[in-house]
Formats: structure tokens, sequence, C-alpha cells
């Protein structure tokens, strides 16, 4: 696929919502059981203020504009750093942001840098979160 | 106890192999909001190239906790579990991983800094195949929160 990006265009965007089925459902996914990510007394005895969402969880969703966008298979590199917990209420939901712009294009290497901002409620809760695809 | 000294270089045993299933690609994928035909539909994947569906970007964080509990449940270490946050978070993928992956990891701890009372440790875990070719780099830095 050849396709023409520049740097700057927003390429894709995404909104998820994290209430705490979802959590679960991550839970057992990954294998990642740690009950701060679904009991609040669990995560109040280590001095959180409730359940919050998996880091993990939150990377995995961010990535999901550039997945839609370029597949799964063309995503080479993915970092982030996890700057802001998300907790998540026991009932309702919040709403994680994302927006997908082309941070740098390497034409020699044929890939480009993706830089993603993630929000929740206008805070980011990611950063230096990016992907570089393929785009041979 | 504070994280050890000699904790840079440290290196754990292969984890047991770890059989990527095609459900568990489902469910991941759909767990993190996948839409991507790639992980979730076998003819797709088929006829894109692959031997069956593709897993998500973070998939590997699968294994890298494999190797991470073997640094938490190394007493000699000093990271207690209860104390850690995660810091960041990457992955350099060599190949896709596709359902039937059979996956070994192989942590070794890479740097560890001190900030603020708070320790960063650095892990890097290196996933292989079968055929003992590499298919993913995953570098974590866990914070563990000092007692202040």
């Amino acid at each position: 696929m050849s396709e023409r990006l520049a740097q700057g265009d927003v390429v894709a965007s995404g909104a998820y919502s994290v209430d705490r089925d979802r959590l679960v459902r991550y839970a057992g996914a990954s294998g990642d059981f740690n009950p701060i990510h679904y009991r609040d007394d669990a995560a109040r005895s280590v001095g959180l203020p409730g359940v919050l969402a998996h880091g993990m969880l939150t990377m995995g969703l961010a990535v999901q504009p550039v997945v839609e966008r370029f597949g799964a298979a063309r995503v080479l590199d993915y970092q982030v750093r996890f700057t802001r917990p998300v907790p998540v209420p026991p009932e309702g939901a919040v709403e994680l942001h994302v927006e997908a712009r082309v941070g740098r294009v390497d034409e020699e290497a044929g890939t480009a840098r993706i830089d993603l901002t993630a929000s929740v409620d206008g805070s980011t809760v990611l950063g230096k979160a990016q992907a570089v695809v393929s785009l041979a | 106890m504070p994280v050890a000294a000699d904790l840079p270089g440290r290196s754990y045993p292969d984890t047991q192999p770890y059989l990527v299933g095609r459900e568990k690609v489902r469910e991941f994928a759909r767990a993190v909001g996948s839409r991507d035909p790639l992980s979730l539909d076998v003819e797709a994947a088929r006829a894109a190239g692959f031997a069956d569906v593709v897993a998500p970007p973070t998939f590997a964080v699968v294994v890298q906790d494999l190797t991470l509990s073997q640094l938490l449940a190394d007493e000699t270490a000093g990271v207690d579990f209860s104390r850690v946050v995660h810091g960041d978070q990457r992955f350099t993928a060599r190949r896709p991983i596709v359902a039937g992956d059979l996956l070994t990891g192989r942590m070794t701890v890479t740097s560890v800094k001190t900030l603020g009372g708070n320790a960063m440790v650095t892990s890097s875990t290196v996933v292989r195949d079968a055929d003992d070719q590499e298919v993913v780099t995953a570098v974590s830095t866990l914070v563990v929160r000092g007692d202040a």
C-alpha cells in the first residue's frame, strides 16, 4: 500500500468506553488479575481512591485507531508512558478519546511514526505515546 | 526491603512455552476494542498471508507478565509488588504474533534508577518462537515506591 502521509495529519481517531465490565474482560484476556482493577476495597487498601483501569488496557485501547487504519500486522513498534491513572467508577463509564497524528515519515525505511494523544475528561493519560507503522 | 543493588544485569530462565490460542487472541482483541479482521477472522488473516489470526500489538504483555512474575517472586530482588506502579512500556516487533505460536520469554533487568525515593526498574523481555527466532522485545519500567 502506498499512501501519502504528511507530518501533522490526523490519520485516525477513536473513542472507547471504559467501564468495570471492560476491566474484568481485560483481566481475563490478559491474565492480569491484580484486584485493584476490579475491587474498590483492594484499591483503597494500597492508598488508591478506587478501582483503576489497567495501564496495559489503556495502552491496548489507545493504539486501536492506528490498528484500524493500518492493520495490526503493520504496527512495528509501540511505546507509552503511563502519566495519569484512569479511575473507573462502579457504575457508568469513562470515555477514552484518542487522536492519531503523523509525527514523522521515513520514506527510506517505508515507515511512519504516529503520535497518539489519549485523554479522559480532557486530561491526557499517556505520555510519549508513539507507534511506528510500516507503509510497505 | 530496598531494590537490590546488584539487580541490573540479572536474568531469569526462559519461561515455560506459551501456546498462543486462536480464541485467546480473539478474546484479547475484543477486550482492547479491536475491530481488525486480521485479529478476529481466520479467513481474513489467511487471505492476508498469515497462518491464523494476528494478535493485537500489545498481546506480548501476556508473555512479558510471566517474566515479571519471576522478578516479583525473587525475594532477593527486593521488588515489592504492593508498591509497584507501571511507569512505561514498549513493544518492538520483528513480526506479528499469530495464533499457533509457541512463545518463550527471557527477561533481563537492564537498569535501576533512583528518583525521589522511588526506584525505576527497567527490564527487557525477548520473546522467541519455537524456532528460537526473535518475535518481539518488550521493555517495561516498573516504579517501586519508596517508604516516604
